[in-house]
């Protein structure tokens, strides 16, 4: 209680606090590995090796990264104006659609970096418009935006089914998805980004939406402490009594945030659909939005916290993948444990060690 | 659990001769930093056992630290607290419960949803099953209650209770845990005059049975008027200790402020000129549908001052919410300057040349958890002269920031700290030198010295005095009737939502406090 008010230094607060939560989860799981008769110190050997040892373990953690870093920064967004976006998911999805068809109609006719900015656009239209419903609920019917983005997860999904089902199937095909894309409608490898340390891209689908995800985070920046919009969304995070003494509309906050939010959310799509598989299939978001909540809230829904955040979540995937094909023991279930071990710790428990950071610190600190 | 047997044989302890020299509380070379801000240095403070100790000083002296430090919410990075003679190290609010020490806070630490007893027993209800404990409380608070002359129904939810008894509430949850030593920090600023009368008959019964009390506040007159002993604190030190009765208000304003204070204000007439806020049959219900205002009517002009008096809760804060554009009328016109503004929303307002010190700087005024100089444009953060086009310059804002700054001396002059990290008054300050600075036609002005000092609220006072002497027009609303009277060139009063009469600025106490309470009009 006596702790909660005193201020920290930034590097304890945005360095030395979460590196501890992630060492005590990584603890956690090495004991879990150990129950099960494995050697933990092997396993994270096996696991870090996996996700960073060679250019296409890289590239496929940075293809992950990739796609938690768009997610991540949409549930950030919406956080800051106080509101808690769980439907990135959906969001997502959605944008898959939005992508898919910027590229299946233009693939035809122009190059590449021609498609991609009318695919941005693209899945950024589909992802806000699937938070706009729950948006517009909240600004004006006061329902509950983590109730109604939850149910659009679902109804996204019905959605999509549909429509790869029975619209957007190649005839005479079994598998829901889209026909493949020409290179016009596919973003190219970064093979030129890994060769450039000396690896090989190899298999790995890391592609140009790397980039478009960084500048994003520069962007998200700029429009959360450097622009008047980011100026209103913060206070009404921070505090609904003042901003209605400022004079900021709610409503109108509400709806921008969360379009941008959703908007963020479907240009994730754009890493799978158009950079990794080149057709839109069915659930290819894979839970990317979900692990987006727990990449904002460790990186303290800041940009750069989210890179770093996205990029252990990116490790433990990747690397997860490795460790569960080398160590047969440890099984896809057993990564999902270490995952939520990671999530429970960096997101939730985050504030479980501060009070004794804090006397430690003031010990320290008081002593000068 | 403890609480339930210490308090016995304490009366005789305490009206035993001599007692009244035996030191309850002393606090040796208290030192305390934050960062480069050095806010409580080599205090050294003795308070007797069975008095009633003030601390005075102005507005980010130290004093809430020290209390903090004495109630376990801060450490202290050098010094020793002894209590009762014996040296004691309280690292947290439990150790000072332990050591006999209660907190009464200014912002009120009760579960709403609780009963009284509920919230009495909360943390101290003596085993896993809550029966027992729940009859034993019931005593132990009838007890105290007739001890201490304290009626409060055991069984009222706490929410609805006023804010006075709220807080007898609180004083009530100190007591039950065994307090000898009470700690009261500005504890009637949100009180009405007669909620603090009898705060201070309290007060006074616990000292005659041996309890110690240290009572902060900003008013001199209720220093004089209860307090045994008096301490001043200056910039972090502890500059003078006086017996009360040895000492006057001036000399005690000096000692603050280390210079003399004017105490009354001195403003020349009024010269109204235009009528620049309009308010025509304006109805205002809150949200459960109550009326709040009732078809009220009135003209404030260019070049006077306008006060409302009235008992808190009579419908003053939502007048002027409602003309600030925070409300939304039920029915009735407002006009300023000429031009409707009745529904038009607050930055929309400000356009039109209004400016609002509003009463809550807590959760209106201030973003705490900004810095200071985002603060600094809340409200006219879409100027442009904060920044072209969409992004904000905040090289501008900074700059601008530290110029209010120094202008109205707000301390620690950092517009990069933490706006939670000012103190009361400094924040008050803060929300001040934003509104006015702005040069609006009208200012609404909603308790502006709630928390302040003496010398910011000479300050505070003479700014808004500077405003009607310019032209302005300033409609004024404060539950603090010297401070109505004193500025206001006309007063209008309020009672259960509607304006029962007029005065002139130099109506006597008396009659506006009938009119307050809805016998004269
Ligand atoms: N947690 C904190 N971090 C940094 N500075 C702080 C903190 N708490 C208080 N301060 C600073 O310490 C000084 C003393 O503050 P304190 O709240 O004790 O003043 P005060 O005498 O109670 O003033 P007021 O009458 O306005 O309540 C102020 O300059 C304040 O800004
Ligand atoms: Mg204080």
């Amino acid at each position: 209680m006596s702790t909660a008010s005193v201020q920290l230094p930034r590097w304890i607060n945005y360095g030395a606090i979460p590196l501890i939560n992630l060492v005590l989860a990584f603890v956690c799981s090495g004991l879990v590995v150990w129950a099960i008769g494995e050697s933990p110190w092997e396993a994270l050997q096996l696991l870090v090796a996996g996700a960073l040892g060679r250019g296409e373990g890289i590239g496929f953690t940075l293809f992950y990264t990739t796609s938690f870093i768009f997610t991540g920064l949409s549930v950030a967004v919406a956080i800051h104006a106080g509101l808690f976006n769980i439907g990135s998911e959906g969001q997502a999805y959605l944008g898959g659609l939005g992508a898919a068809l910027v590229a299946l109609s233009l693939d035809r006719y122009v190059p590449w970096y021609v498609t991609m900015p009318f695919a941005i656009i693209g899945a950024a239209l589909f992802g806000a418009a699937c938070a706009a419903v729950p948006a517009w609920l909240q600004a004006k019917r006061g329902s509950h935006i983590v109730i109604t983005t939850i149910m659009f997860n679902f109804i996204t999904s019905s959605l999509m089914n549909y429509v790869l089902v029975h619209l957007l199937i190649v005839p005479g095909k079994m598998a829901p998805e889209t026909r493949t894309f020409l290179p016009g409608g596919q973003l190219p490898k970064l093979d030129w980004l890994i060769a450039m340390f000396g690896g090989k891209l190899g298999a790995a689908p890391l592609n140009v939406s790397f980039l478009i995800a960084l500048v994003m985070c520069f962007l998200v920046w700029v429009l959360i402490w450097r622009t008047k919009l980011g100026y209103e969304m913060r206070t009404l995070g921070i505090s609904p009594s003042a901003a209605a003494y400022a004079g900021i509309p709610y409503a109108k906050i509400v709806m921008i945030t969360m379009l941008i939010s959703g908007g963020l959310a479907g240009m994730m799509a754009l890493n799978p659909v158009m950079g990794a598989s080149g057709r839109l299939q069915i659930e290819f978001v894979g839970g990317a939005g979900f692990v987006g909540i727990a990449v904002s809230l460790m990186g303290r829904n800041h940009p750069a916290g989210i890179v770093l955040s996205a990029l252990l979540f990116g490790i433990l995937y990747q690397g997860g993948a490795e460790l569960s094909f080398d160590m047969p023991s440890i099984t896809r279930d057993m990564i999902v444990v270490i995952q939520g071990l990671v999530i429970l710790f960096a997101g939730a428990l985050e504030y479980m060690l501060r009070p004794a950071i804090v006397r430690l610190y003031q010990q320290v600190a008081g002593g000068r | 659990m403890r609480p339930f047997f210490r308090n016995k044989g304490r009366k005789g302890e305490a009206l035993g001769l001599g007692s009244a020299s035996e030191p309850a509380i002393e606090l040796v070379g208290i030192d305390k930093k934050f960062g480069a801000v050095h806010a409580n240095k080599n205090i050294n403070l003795t308070v007797a056992k069975g008095t009633i100790h003030g601390i005075i000083g102005e507005n980010g002296a130290g004093k809430s630290t020290l209390m903090s430090i004495l109630y376990g919410f801060y450490q202290a990075d050098q010094g020793e607290i002894r209590i009762s003679g014996r040296p004691v190290a309280i690292r947290d609010s439990q150790a000072a419960i332990a050591a006999g020490i209660g907190m009464v806070h200014q912002h009120f630490m009760l579960v709403e949803d609780f009963t009284v007893l509920e919230n009495v027993m909360l943390g101290a209800e003596g085993g896993q099953l809550l029966a027992k404990g729940t009859s034993h409380a019931r005593k132990e608070l009838k007890r105290l209650e007739s001890d201490y002359g304290m009626e409060v129904d055991p069984d009222a939810v706490v929410e609805e209770l006023p804010v006075g008894t709220q807080q007898r509430v609180e004083i009530l949850k100190a007591l039950y845990r065994g307090a000898e030593i009470l700690i009261l920090d500005e504890p009637t600023g949100v009180l009405t005059p007669p909620e603090a009368d009898h705060l201070f008959k309290v007060l006074r019964v616990l000292r005659d049975q041996g309890k110690t009390i240290i009572l902060i506040t900003h008013k001199l007159r209720e220093i004089m008027a209860i307090t045994d002993t008096v301490s001043v604190m200056r910039r972090g030190e502890m500059v003078a200790t006086r017996t009360t009765s040895e000492t006057t208000v001036e000399e005690l304003a000096e000692l603050m402020v280390g210079r003399r204070v004017l105490l009354r204000v001195e403003k020349g007439d009024a010269a109204p000129g235009n009528v620049l806020l309009s308010v025509r049959n304006l109805t205002v219900k809150d949200s459960r549908g109550v009326v709040m205002v009732d078809n009220v009517s009135f003209d404030v002009r260019a070049g006077e001052i306008v006060g409302i008096a009235g008992v808190a809760g009579n419908g003053q804060s939502e007048l002027l919410e409602a003309i600030a554009g925070i409300r939304k009328p039920t029915s009735g016109e407002i006009w300023i300057d000429g031009k409707p503004a009745a529904g038009i929303d607050p930055r929309g307002l400000r356009e039109l040349g209004l400016a609002h010190i509003p009463e809550d700087r807590h959760h209106m005024g201030l973003v705490l958890k900004f810095e200071e100089y985002e603060n600094a444009i809340l409200g006219y953060h879409r100027d442009p002269r904060y920044g072209r086009g969409y992004l904000l310059d905040l090289d501008a804002i900074r700059e601008e920031a530290e110029e209010k700054i120094a202008k109205y001396d707000i301390r620690p002059p950092n517009p990069r700290l933490r706006t939670a990290n000012f103190s009361g008054g400094n924040q008050q300050k803060i929300v001040v030198a934003r509104e006015i600075e702005r040069d609006p036609k009208l200012l609404l002005v909603g308790q502006p010295t709630r928390g302040v000092d003496i010398g910011a609220i000479e300050f505070i006072h003479k700014r808004i005095i500077d405003m009607r002497d310019a032209g302005k027009a300033v409609l004024l609303v404060s539950v603090e009737l010297d401070e109505v009277r004193s500025l206001s060139d006309r007063i209008l009063v309020m009672f259960a939502g509607k304006i029962v009469g007029e005065k002139s600025g130099d109506a006597s106490e008396q009659m506006l406090g009938l009119m307050m309470a809805g016998i004269a009009a």
